[in-house]
């Protein structure tokens, strides 16, 4: 009985967190759009419904409705899953992401979180290592040549801030002790961990927007240089689907800054959920901030920032970290 | 049978069914993919076992940055596919294969501790890494060092013996 | 020490710079957009701007394209065709005349072509169609009732073409240039 009881409750969050993703999904796009017209003194759509504000239905019906173009020569089964994996990590990784406090009913707490894994943390990581697929294999698959150049120059960049990103979350589950993303809002109970790890914070930040393929670092899709990149010979809603997928991992990735270094849901006054809310727009805002402020880097800047600068900065983030817990404890 | 052995058996197909695909793939793209298949199916086989720290590893080392290397490779070099096999190619890895195999089942039939069966457990991660540190330390000192040598002659070969990009520019 | 020290400098540059890049563009957020939004907000166009294509009459009323096909050899995009004819009072007029807007790029090289000031063109651009086959202008759309740019300008008085009556016999038509002398 208690069984099923606890299935539906799972399923309802399930629902929830895709329909809110969904929902944030396409408010990103008109938030984006919209917010990067007014950083370049410009409106942004405003033509369709009061401001604009329906043009992500615009968007969404737009893309649906358009053809879906299958390249000659393409690697039918690959082009057609790519783009799904694309959308699929971000999903996955909102499944270990606690979005409040436990919800109280009666005597019954309902965590809320679909799944409190002990290993939450590395399952971030082993989740978002695999998004290279997506663009590696729809850029192989199309059978052109922008989108293999995009394809390769992906795999090499998602490689490279992989490392980084999993190294700079070294220091908090130091201080966490623990890999689950509970505990780690837990043990910020007293003062979020950015206070402390200023330069963790700073390379997750970077190296997540290389991640999700955000300005600076968007070599692979490069529009002026590859007509797109990995996503130049996809249309319609295996396009939506990649497109999804950026602005998805984009709202994801914003609230997994809000867990590891900004306390999560914890704050003063408003209730948790809405202090989780603000906090995780924190990151997309200055994700689009950057695209309206920063040119591209050029690839070997961008490899040499990877490797030169964020990954030998991690290391000694870590041992300084390893140091003063230990100085700290005995 | 239980619910735990019947997922044990439907992983291990999966297990050997991909990795069958993959070394009898022509297209090289696709035997990397049937591969990381491979490697998920071991990673839920960790899970199941009751390892989540070594499932995560081996998604994120082996299906994440091993693979994707080879189809960072295959994608600039070879273009993904290759020629025809040569049939004798095959001798010398399926005797290699046949005599692993067979070892295998001799070790496991004259372990006494074979007759046990699954039963769920689980090592957290804390446990693990307290097991693995305390214990081990020394192995782990030696391969970290190994892979430190190996870093190093990455870079020496990266900076055509020894001199930087930089200097080489200088001389041209 | 000297190459540490401007190695600081260099990165605190680089810093500096990144940050300044960030307050530029928050200070944009709060200025005003400078988007003209087109169809609610018209500019006024400047008076010589090249676009739609007309034919002008002269101050008597009188069609001032004699037909010349100069217009039509000057196209580069080949959209202007005619046919010419010829009154019975000897003068020149095209029997019909087609412009091709789908083709026009507006380039204004008919107007500095021809001879009598007839063919003019306009400031009006937005006359787009759903039909590309509504964009092919005959006589009739491109005559208008009225001199264009030269109010004054009529080709005859100055053309010594003998039109009912001889050379510089025309009202107010100047004597024919005497090519045997030099005197002014």
């Amino acid at each position: 009985m208690w069984w099923i009881v606890g299935f539906v409750v799972l399923l309802i969050k399930v629902a929830v967190v895709l329909g809110v993703l969904f929902g944030f999904a396409a408010g990103m796009v008109l938030v984006e759009r919209k917010l990067l017209g007014r950083l370049q003194i410009r409106y942004g759509p405003n033509r369709v419904g009061p401001f604009g504000l329906l043009q992500p239905v615009a968007d969404g019906l737009k893309l649906l409705l358009k053809e879906d173009i299958v390249p000659k020569g393409a690697d039918r089964i690959i082009f057609f899953f790519a783009p799904a994996v694309v959308a699929l990590v971000p999903l996955l990784i909102a499944a270990v992401v606690p979005f409040s406090s436990d919800l109280k009913i009666g005597e019954t707490r309902i965590p809320v979180l679909i799944a409190d894994l002990n290993v939450g943390l590395l399952f971030f990581l082993a989740v978002a290592s695999l998004s290279v697929y997506g663009v590696a294999l729809g850029g192989w698959a199309s059978n052109s040549k922008y989108s293999m150049l995009g394809s390769v120059r992906g795999a090499a960049q998602l490689i490279s801030y992989e490392l980084s990103l999993g190294l700079s979350l070294v220091p908090v589950v130091m201080l966490a002790g623990s890999f689950s993303l509970v505990d780690i809002v837990n043990a910020q109970a007293e003062y979020p961990f950015i206070l402390v790890q200023p330069v963790s914070f700073l390379i997750f930040f970077i190296s997540s927007m290389a991640e999700s393929n955000r300005l600076p670092f968007d070599l692979p899709e490069a529009e002026n240089e590859l007509i797109g990149g990995f996503h130049t010979e996809y249309s319609g809603m295996r396009f939506a689907l990649y497109f999804l997928g950026e602005y998805i991992s984009m709202v994801v990735l914003g609230a997994l800054v809000a867990v590891f270094f900004l306390g999560g849901w914890r704050g003063p006054v408003l209730p948790p959920l809405a202090w989780f809310l603000i906090k995780t727009m924190i990151t997309p805002v200055f994700f689009i901030w950057t695209r309206a402020t920063l040119p591209r880097v050029r690839y070997d800047q961008l490899m040499q920032l990877g490797w030169k600068i964020l990954l030998p900065l991690c290391l000694v983030n870590i041992i300084a970290t390893g140091g003063i817990a230990l100085l700290v404890r005995s | 049978m239980t619910a735990l052995r019947m997922v044990f058996y439907l992983l291990a197909i999966l297990i050997v069914a991909s990795t069958a695909m993959a070394i009898t793939r022509k297209n090289l793209v696709h035997a990397v993919l049937y591969l990381v298949q491979s490697f998920f199916a071991t990673a839920a086989l960790f899970y199941l076992l009751g390892a989540p720290v070594l499932a995560a590893l081996e998604i994120i080392i082996y299906a994440g940055a091993i693979m994707v290397l080879f189809l960072f490779i295959i994608m600039t070099l070879i273009g993904g596919y290759t020629g025809s096999r040569n049939h004798r190619q095959w001798i010398f890895p399926s005797l290699l294969g046949l005599a692993s195999i067979v070892s295998a089942g001799v070790l496991l039939f004259s372990s006494p501790a074979s007759e046990t069966g699954l039963i769920a457990a689980t090592a957290s991660p804390a446990s693990f890494g307290r097991y693995l540190f305390d214990k081990y330390w020394l192995p782990i000192e030696i391969v970290s060092l190994l892979l430190f040598v190996a870093l190093v002659g990455a870079l020496y070969l990266g900076t055509h013996k020894g001199k930087s990009v930089a200097q080489i520019e200088v001389e041209q | 020490m000297n190459e540490n020290e401007s190695r600081l400098g260099r990165i605190m540059d680089g810093i500096g710079g990144i940050v300044d890049s960030y307050a530029v563009t928050l200070k944009h957020l709060f200025r005003k957009p400078i988007t003209e939004q087109y169809p609610e907000q018209k500019k006024v166009l400047p008076e010589r701007t090249r676009a739609r294509i007309v034919l002008t009459r002269d101050p008597e009323g009188e069609e001032r394209c004699v037909s010349c096909y100069l217009c039509e050899a000057v196209c580069p995009t080949d959209c202007i065709s005619m046919e010419g004819a010829e009154r019975g009072d000897g003068r020149r007029y095209a029997l019909w005349f087609r412009i091709n807007f789908a083709r026009c790029i507006f380039c204004g090289l008919c107007e500095e072509a021809c001879p009598t000031l007839a063919i003019q063109l306009t400031p009006d651009f937005e006359f787009s169609k759903y039909h590309v086959l509504d964009l092919v202008y005959e006589k009739e759309d491109l005559l208008i009732e009225g001199c264009g740019k030269n109010s004054e300008y009529n080709y005859y008085e100055h053309a010594g073409v003998a039109v009912g009556f001889d050379k510089g016999e025309h009202p107010g038509e100047a004597k024919p240039v005497d090519v045997k002398s030099n005197m002014p």
